[in-house]
Parts: structure tokens; C-alpha cells; sequence
């Protein structure tokens, strides 16, 4: 027993001395990326500093190390941050909270609880079954998509992180106020039957309570998964960035996606709807688009129409949901993104 | 006789659970049966939140994350023990 423990130790310390190097190795590397795609473009590739091939080369050489670098780091900094919370520790902290509050608090911990909207029914079920009022459901059903991790770090590495807050404080306040608007429309007749008739055995639940040696296992595991599946994305998106970032001459975008167009913003949230789990490619080509005239609050509203209002999600839900409930949700949804859209236009 | 559930609605993630646990049955080379519990009726008796679940002789053992091959093994041989 006492060797097992030791061991377990060995093993926790050995996985925070790898996390470490890791990171010191991160910051090395990020740091180069300015130097290294200057050196490529300019010195290796011979292209002249102010012309338009040279600015996109460099953008490209810049970009691409750079957003890759912060997926990874980033996304290994949530799923470690996220393996401190669980579903049922949400559930119990979100019991017997009144309506505002429990919102509030149920759109935050839609931010930091694993999520996966293959789970979206289980939760769904385990949420009202165990009391917890529908709006206040939908709040956290709403604000987990809607402040997606790749997105997040994305908007980060190529508009700041006051863009970055921008868009999961605009979350969190898109969520609260949908569950606030299902909740009050007393629609619990809307949720297929079958839902209030589970009593579910609550001496069998459990929670897991890894060591660190697992969590970071883990996050290095879903890290990779992640950077893999949209890593693709992202080169092909800042090529195209890089492209109109060279050759498109400036504020020529102004008269179509421009504060003024008033139609922009719906129009991209119409595009961004089909587009799911996309966004890691077409975040580099809207912040070009910036850059040459576009406004930020139809890019955030294009945003969260890519994350926020997936289809796949919502034929899971289905099967929980009535189809007049599924259509109130989704068009709750659309209507504050397009109204969060406006407001930043407005006020930036 | 060994009973091992796979709770999921046939997710990419149940589905490597499922191929884990299979193997793991073999490795250890005890008989077990497997079945896979998609309807959520069924898979919400077990009180989860997040699939996959995994349950051994109608003991719930692990819930919304994938076990390796090695943990589903040392939980079989646990339940194994208790009988």
C-alpha cells in the first residue's frame, strides 16, 4: 500500500516536471515565430519587405506558428481547468436556485464544465429531473457551445483579449437572458414526455476524482485531438487572410460589411449557422476582413452563430425537446446574436 | 457470468469504449457478455450526466470519460473478486 502510494507520487511529480519543461519550451518558440517568419519571407524567400507578396508571406509565416502554438498551449490550460469541474458537481451547485441567479450561475459554469453535445441529453435529463428549472437549463444548454474553447483562443491570438472577453462575456449574457425568456414562457409541456417519468437511482451517482498525472494525460489527449481536427483549417484560413491581407487595398470592405451596411449583420449570421465547428478557418479571413473595413460586431455575431446554433446539437436535443421548443430556442438564440451584433456596432 | 454495459447513444466515444473494454475482456480471457445501452431511458437509470458510462455487473464504474484498457481490466478483476 505504501509503495502504491509512492509511486502514485513519483508519477504526479514526473507529470508536472514534463508539463513545465513543456511550457518553458512553448515560450521559447512563441517567441520566435516574429523573428523566424521575417528571417523565411525576407532573408530565405528573398522577398521585398513592402511589397504585397512579401507582406502576405510574412503574415502567412507569422500567423500560422503563432495560432498553433496558442491552440495547443490554450486548450491544454482549459481542459486542465475543466477537469476540476463535472456535470454532477454543476447539477448540485445549480439546485434550488432561484430564477436570475440561477441563470447567472448556470450560463459561468456552462463555460467551465466539460461539455460535449453528445452528452447534451443525459445532462439535459439528469438537470430537470434532479429539479432544476428548465430556463435555468437552457442557460447553461446555451452558454456551453456558445463559449467554445477554439474560438475563444483564436479570437485572442488575432484581435486581443479584449475582443476575447468581448465574445464570452456576450455569451454568458446571450445565455442568461434566453433561459430567462424560456424560463418565463412555462413551456415544461414542450419536453417529450419520457423525460418526467425517469426517476433515476441517485445512490448510483459518482464522481471521479483524477490524480494530476490523469488530468494532464487527459488534456495533452483531447489537446491533440483538437489542434488535429482543425489544424487544416486554420493554414488554409490564414492563407486566405494573408492573401487579401496583402492584395486587397484597405477600407475596401467598408460599404458591404461595414457599420453602416445595417443587413450585415444578419446575413452573417445566416452564413454562420451551416458552418459549425468551422470556425478555426474562417476566424483568420474575418479578422483580415477587419483590417480592410469590416465591423467586430458582425464578426462576434458570426461567430457565435458558427459555435452557438449548431445543427447537430440541435437534432440531439430533439429528442428531448418538442419540436415547438427546439424552434423557440433556436430563435431566442438568433435573435440576441444578431441583437449583441448591433450592439457592438453601435457602441464601438 | 460477467455482464459489462456500454451506456452511450453510439457516440464516436462509446464506441472506443466499447472496443476497449472488449479487449480487455479478452486479455484478461474471462467470459463476459457486452451490450451496448443506447435508448436513454435505460442509460439514465444509472443516474450519469455524461456518456460514456460504463457499468460492471449492474454497478456503475465509470462515467463521461474513456478508461484505459488497464483500468477497465483491474475494475473487472475487482468486481470479479467481490462474487
Amino acid at each position: 500500500m505504501l509503495t502504491q502510494k509512492y509511486r502514485l507520487h513519483d508519477k504526479n511529480i514526473l507529470a508536472w516536471l514534463a508539463v513545465v519543461t513543456a511550457a518553458l519550451l512553448w515560450f521559447l518558440l512563441y517567441n520566435m515565430a516574429q523573428p523566424f517568419a521575417n528571417w523565411l519571407s525576407y532573408g530565405l524567400l528573398r522577398s521585398e519587405a513592402d511589397s504585397q507578396l512579401g507582406e502576405s508571406l510574412a503574415f502567412f509565416f507569422y500567423d500560422v506558428p503563432k495560432i498553433l502554438l496558442l491552440l495547443g498551449g490554450m486548450i491544454f490550460l482549459i481542459t486542465t481547468l475543466r477537469s476540476f469541474f463535472s456535470p454532477e458537481q454543476t447539477r448540485a451547485w445549480l439546485g434550488g436556485k432561484r430564477e436570475g441567479v440561477g441563470n447567472l450561475l448556470a450560463a459561468s459554469l456552462g463555460v467551465v464544465t466539460p461539455f460535449c453535445s453528445c452528452s447534451a441529453v443525459p445532462l439535459f435529463i439528469g438537470f430537470v429531473e434532479s429539479g432544476i428549472p428548465l430556463g435555468v437549463t437552457f442557460s447553461f444548454l446555451t452558454a456551453a457551445p456558445m463559449v467554445n474553447e477554439v474560438a475563444l483562443v483564436m479570437l485572442l491570438g488575432l484581435f486581443g483579449w479584449k475582443v476575447a472577453g468581448m465574445y464570452m462575456a456576450s455569451g454568458i449574457t446571450i445565455a442568461i437572458l434566453a433561459g430567462i425568456v424560456i424560463g418565463r414562457m412555462k413551456l415544461e409541456n414542450q419536453v417529450e414526455d419520457f423525460v418526467w417519468q425517469i426517476k433515476a437511482n441517485h445512490a448510483q451517482g459518482m464522481t471521479y476524482r483524477p490524480t494530476w498525472s490523469e488530468r494532464f494525460t487527459n488534456s495533452w489527449q483531447s489537446t491533440r485531438e483538437i489542434v488535429g481536427k482543425v489544424w487544416m483549417y486554420v493554414v488554409v484560413g490564414i492563407a486566405i487572410g494573408a492573401g487579401i491581407h496583402g492584395y486587397v487595398p484597405e477600407s475596401a470592405l467598408v460599404s458591404i460589411m461595414g457599420k453602416n451596411a445595417w443587413w450585415s449583420v444578419p446575413v452573417a449570421v445566416l452564413i454562420g449557422v451551416p458552418l459549425y465547428s468551422n470556425a478555426a478557418g474562417i476566424l483568420p479571413i474575418a479578422s483580415v476582413l477587419i483590417e480592410k473595413g469590416a465591423a467586430l460586431g458582425t464578426v462576434l455575431a458570426f461567430m457565435m452563430a458558427v459555435v452557438g446554433l449548431s445543427l447537430p446539437e440541435m437534432i440531439i436535443l430533439r429528442r428531448v425537446l418538442k419540436p415547438k421548443l427546439i424552434t423557440i430556442f433556436i430563435a431566442t438564440l438568433t435573435i440576441g446574436i444578431i441583437a449583441i451584433g448591433y450592439f457592438f456596432n453601435i457602441i464601438l | 457470468m460477467l455482464t459489462i454495459k456500454i451506456l452511450g447513444s453510439g457516440c464516436e466515444n462509446c464506441k472506443k469504449l466499447a472496443y476497449l473494454a472488449e479487449r480487455a475482456v479478452i486479455h484478461l480471457g474471462v467470459e463476459a457478455e457486452i451490450i451496448k445501452v443506447t435508448d436513454y431511458k435505460d442509460i439514465m437509470a444509472y443516474n450519469i450526466m455524461s456518456t460514456p458510462g460504463l457499468v460492471i455487473n449492474e454497478k456503475l464504474v465509470s462515467a463521461g470519460r474513456i478508461p484505459s484498457q488497464d483500468e477497465i481490466a483491474v475494475l473487472i478483476t475487482t468486481e470479479l473478486e467481490k462474487v
